[in-house]
């Protein structure tokens, strides 16, 4: 068993109890809500005539059913449907005293952006959501956890859930990212080296010289698609990158208050001694850009590498997952993926829709188009990022080169709302999941990329390797959008 | 007092029926209940979209996917890391609602098998072998009964009884009835005060 690793230490001072069926009783310092898992949950606490106990520790927002294109959030929504998942949201909400970001706060967007960039999220809590990419809150140093409804209607009532303590997994990763090679590469090397379902039964502490180099909102990327490797949560250890992001921000005291906290903050993170259930090394050294080829995100090579052969794997599953794949995404093996024709170039999502997302891929824009076949989204991840980036022109950047630019949402990663694949259009995409029938269409294909992959292959009018790309613009590529200072 | 549910006559020591085979590895809960089906603020309907893509044809008629061919079965047999990707309780809710009270399979992925826990469907496991043999025999035997053993951790069907793992809190939860971890945990409201009392962050001056 793990011994004083972060994991040990904030699972401890969240532990009220052991449950008469071995599991602890959590409790949860966080509890983010949104429109699609929650409705149910309320249901159920009216059923049993029990308050929320902890609204002060729960926020909401919408983000799933939340209309991309400015002129459909005008209420009643147009979808019958999703209006009535908003207006239960915000009855539920209401009635409870739960704090809301609606399309009218200006901080609407999707739970796992719009919480760290107010602060809510903070190193040693304890994170829960009824979405799996809760995960993402581990880039702080919290444990977050994705939960089912009536989980949702276990921390609603009580303020926690029944959990299951899991194995501690070290990942360190080794190396120095090159340019033009970002978080999303990592992530998705993790998920390839170890496996889809590599990490079931563990949580995944990354660390090593490539993730502490990282930026807050690379880590968040890195800890996001923790659950796509199978592990129930994915973390960082906190360090200066952290509080420097956290200084300032609304939900986060200040001055005294500020350093006090800190100490806390400092007091969780896992010891030098401390053990781990297990340890692997992922070498990100010269790591070029990666893209999936299959239909799920282990099914991943590196943008100079042949699709590969279904008898490379030597697993049984792996072999007959590639067999699927390459059928559902009509390679070959052998392919390249340079080349592969692009219907859709989607920018956005709780992995890549954040203020550095878009600023990277403009960078790809500038002075280029979209290709005229290329049906190209930019969605910022909350309607905080959108202002951040039209307060730097990022927004031109993407308009001019042919992007339409909307609100915030989740818009077309699983295409609860108006955004969706069409047949069997392929979509480079910068969201986490490339399942088939993800993105809206059964045939639908999802190559998933980080975003300069996504603005390089929006250009390309195929999959292209951005760093090509990288030094077009009179200015070095960077054009006008690193003016404005964070 | 709010009306907490008794956790009386909760207990599930086993299940049984006929079965049906769900073949594939890492078959994600997009697949299970796709997410254009989540616009609804009732699980009422999720059996109707349950592997809605997956059963029907362009025409949305009735292929022959396993659920079509058996419809009336219980016991769903299925591959490894069954129920991967999106935590939606609505990918089990539909499975139940549909009919299947209990899951044989290779491996689960952890959040789909804790949303099984909450909905008292037991999700036993065994290795690939003895799955695939189970899917076969419920191929030639459609009105065979698979009858699974919470407590004593076997699946018996025909002549043939199998050893299963059945995670220990899920065996505990079922068989002892308490898989209602509202009402458990709500009765220990004074315990979590000392824990929140020890947050720094829970009742800070921000």
């Amino acid at each position: 068993m793990s011994e004083g690793t972060l994991y040990d230490k904030v699972w401890d001072r969240h532990k009220v109890t052991e449950l008469p069926n071995g599991q602890d009783q959590l409790f949860v310092g966080l509890h983010l809500v949104h429109e699609v898992t929650s409705p149910q949950a309320f249901g159920m606490l009216r059923e049993r005539e029990l308050d929320v106990a902890y609204p002060d520790r729960t926020f909401a927002t919408t983000d799933h059913i939340a209309p991309t294109e400015a002129e459909k959030r005008e209420r009643p929504l147009a979808d019958d449907q999703a209006e009535e998942m908003l207006s239960a949201l915000e009855r539920n909400v209401g009635e409870s005293g739960i704090t809301f970001f609606g399309f009218e706060s200006g901080k609407q967007g999707i739970t796992h952006v719009v919480a760290p960039e107010l602060g809510l999220s903070q190193p040693g809590m304890t994170v829960a959501c009824g979405d799996s990419h809760t995960a993402t809150h581990g880039a702080f140093g919290s444990i977050g956890v994705g939960i089912g409804t009536s989980q949702i209607r276990d921390v609603l009532a009580t303020g926690c859930i029944a959990a299951d303590k899991q194995q501690v997994r070290r990942v360190n990763v080794e190396g120095e990212l090159g340019e033009g090679v970002y978080a999303k590469d990592v992530i998705l090397k993790v998920i390839q080296d170890l496996g889809v379902d590599g990490g079931v039964g563990h949580v995944y502490e990354y660390g090593g010289p490539a993730i502490e180099a990282l930026d807050m909102e690379g880590r968040l990327a890195v800890c996001n698609m923790s659950i796509e490797g199978g592990a129930r949560a994915g973390y960082i250890n906190p360090d200066e990158t952290t509080y420097e992001y956290l200084r300032g921000r609304e939900y986060v005291p200040e001055g005294e208050a500020f350093e006090e906290r800190k100490a806390y903050w400092e007091s969780v993170a896992s010891d030098e001694d401390a053990e781990y259930d297990d340890v692997v090394t992922v070498d990100a050294d010269g790591l070029d850009p990666l893209v999936t080829w299959g239909i799920n995100p282990g099914q991943v090579i590196e943008i100079s590498e042949p699709v590969p052969h279904p008898d490379d794997f030597t697993a049984r599953t792996d072999r007959e997952a590639a067999e699927q794949a390459l059928d559902h995404m009509e390679i070959d093996p052998g392919q390249s993926m340079l080349g592969y024709d692009v219907d859709v170039a989607f920018l956005g999502t709780c992995t890549n829709g954040r203020l550095s997302d878009f600023r990277e891929a403009a960078k790809i824009l500038e002075d280029n188009t979209v290709d005229e076949g290329v049906r190209a989204l930019a969605v910022p991840g909350s309607e905080t990022v959108r202002q951040q980036c039209e307060e730097r022109g990022i927004d031109e950047v993407f308009i001019n080169a042919g992007f339409q630019w909307r609100r915030a949402g989740c818009s077309m990663c699983l295409a609860m709302n108006d955004d969706a694949l069409e047949g069997d259009e392929v979509c480079a995409s910068s969201s986490n999941r490339n399942f088939v029938g993800r993105q809206g269409s059964k045939d639908g294909r999802t190559v998933l990329m980080s975003p300069a992959m996504v603005a390089a292959a929006a250009v390309e009018g195929e999959v292209a390797d951005a760093r090509e790309h990288a030094d077009d613009g009179p200015t070095g590529g960077a054009g006008g959008v690193e003016e404005v200072a964070d | 007092m709010p009306a907490i549910d008794s956790t009386e006559d909760q207990h599930i020591t086993g299940v049984s029926g006929t079965g049906v085979p769900i073949p594939g590895d890492d078959v994600d809960t997009d697949q299970i209940l796709p997410a254009k089906f989540m616009k609804e603020v009732t699980f009422d309907n999720m059996a109707d979209y349950l592997f809605y893509d997956a059963r029907r044809d362009d025409d949305g008629a009735f292929n022959d996917h396993p659920l079509n061919r058996f419809e009336g079965a219980s016991i769903a047999v299925v591959n490894s890391n069954f129920g991967c990707g999106s935590s939606r309780e609505h990918a089990p809710q539909a499975m139940m609602r549909w009919g299947i009270d209990g899951v044989v399979g290779e491996s689960y992925a952890e959040i789909f098998r804790d949303n099984c826990k909450s909905l008292g469907i037991p999700a036993v496991t065994t290795d690939h072998e003895t799955v695939v043999r189970l899917q076969e025999w419920i191929e030639e035997n459609p009105n065979g009964d698979i009858e699974v053993d919470v407590e004593g951790e076997t699946v018996t069907y025909g002549d043939t009884t199998i050893d299963v793992d059945v995670d220990d809190a899920m065996r505990e939860a079922l068989v002892e009835g308490i898989w209602d971890t509202t009402a458990l945990m709500y009765s220990n409201r004074s315990k979590v005060d000392e824990t929140v009392a020890g947050l720094p962050y829970v009742e800070g001056d921000d």
